[in-house]
């Protein structure tokens, strides 16, 4: 394989004992900044936003709802990715990746749900209903508990990651639908509010406690990943070398 | 790359394709009975079920609500500004609920009524706030800005 048009950084962060010592220089800054740009995005959404013109305080609710839906969608197209590249390079760290991924996405996404259903049973008049929208995000749920599923049904936890890694790269196809089904199908669920490109539909006074609470997601989310791949990574290389190192240095 | 690498590549971007191409069929044929509400023009064009029951989505037109006095009852008309169809609901309404609301309505239709078992209100994905909306209810009433700006969403 020729490697000259991978960078020499991400060969160097592929081998375990690397990345063991980048995780944790990374992870409590990740964290740090996780949890100052949420209390931000959280004063900012519960207290100096103003009320909706129609759903008066409720409303608030987007500002866990909407970023954690994000989230749901971005961990499984992670996940996926590094699913790939466990299968076909057969990479250590990227099955360590994916699979970590999957307890946090499936968790993002229960949180979509349940608040979801909290805000529709008062403005929409009910907890559920199976329209395009509710029922792929639901979908997704289950992608997510599949591939943890699978990853621990296996003896051999790498087969298992290969296996499972398979699998989230198939429900991949699933993406396109969650995101789309509000314009290819008359749903229940209301279309997309914020626009990436162009014009948003929701007051600036809303819109950035909802864009800080979606940074401090993402912050979370890789801080959460790097704590879970630095203990899973010294679970798999029990045995090996630098571990043994790490431990007697610890240790001393 | 390696050819071994190269080779399960390829067959995992196949799979991923194979699916990725049956999933799209199925979508597209689902179209159909993926429709989760009918609009009073599809009633009325006889593309709902005449007998079983479905859902039924449009806009609360103005000035068609009346509450039956001493019950829960609530006659109202849904429009999508091209057809009306009147809808008799027996229940608590939600929150949402107010004339000009896109409103899904679940029942069937009996002798050119349709008797609704449940009502939900659509909410649309404009957000602002309430001065903002009284500001924009001012610039209409002044025929300063186009009727379809903001608000009201099409089911």
């Amino acid at each position: 394989m020729s490697r000259s048009y991978i960078p020499h950084f991400v060969h160097w962060l592929g081998s375990p004992p690397n990345f063991y010592r980048f995780a944790g220089a990374w992870r409590p800054w990740l964290m740090a900044a996780a949890l100052i740009a949420g209390a931000i995005g959280l004063y900012g959404g519960l207290v100096l936003a103003p009320p909706d013109y129609q759903q008066g305080d409720a409303y608030r609710i987007i500002f866990i709802h909407v970023p954690s839906a994000w989230m749901s969608l971005f961990i499984y197209a992670g996940m996926a990715v590094a699913g790939l590249i466990a299968l076909v390079w057969r990479v250590k760290l990227a099955e360590v990746v994916a699979m970590e991924s999957a307890p946090i996405g499936a968790a993002f996404t229960f949180i979509t749900l349940v608040t979801g259903s909290l805000w529709g049973k008062p403005m929409w008049g009910t907890w559920w209903t199976w329209d395009a929208r509710l029922t792929s995000e639901l979908v997704l749920l289950f992608l997510y508990l599949g591939v943890i599923g699978l990853y621990h049904a296996f003896e051999d936890r790498r087969r298992g990651a290969r296996a499972a890694s398979l699998l989230a790269l198939v429900g991949i196809v699933n993406l396109p639908i969650v995101h789309y089904s509000v314009q290819w199908w008359n749903t229940l669920h209301q279309g997309s509010t914020v626009n990436l490109f162009g014009h948003s539909l929701i007051a600036s006074s809303m819109l950035w406690p909802l864009l800080v609470m979606a940074l401090a997601t993402h912050l979370y989310y890789f801080a959460s990943l790097l704590g879970r791949a630095r203990a899973d990574l010294l679970e798999l290389e029990g045995g090996k070398q630098w571990v043994r190192e790490l431990v007697l240095e610890e240790s001393r | 790359m390696n050819p071994v690498r190269k080779r399960r590549l390829i067959i995992t971007l196949l799979i991923l394709g194979a699916v990725a191409i049956a999933t799209g069929l199925s979508v597209f044929a689902l179209q159909q009975n993926m429709t989760y509400l009918y609009s009073p023009t599809e009633v009325d064009a006889g593309k709902a079920p005449h007998h079983g029951q479905f859902r039924l989505g449009g806009i609360v037109k103005e000035g068609s609500i009346h509450r039956v006095p001493g019950s829960l009852t609530t006659d109202f008309v849904i429009t999508d500004r091209f057809q009306n169809i009147p809808v008799q609901y027996t229940g608590i309404l939600p929150d949402l609920f107010r004339v000009g609301q896109s409103t899904i309505t679940t029942g069937k239709m009996e002798n050119g009524t349709f008797v609704a078992t449940t009502v939900l209100a659509k909410h649309d994905e404009t957000y602002m706030p309430p001065q903002v909306e009284q500001a924009i209810v001012k610039a209409r009433e002044e025929n300063r800005i186009p009727k379809t700006a903001q608000g009201g969403g099409a089911p």
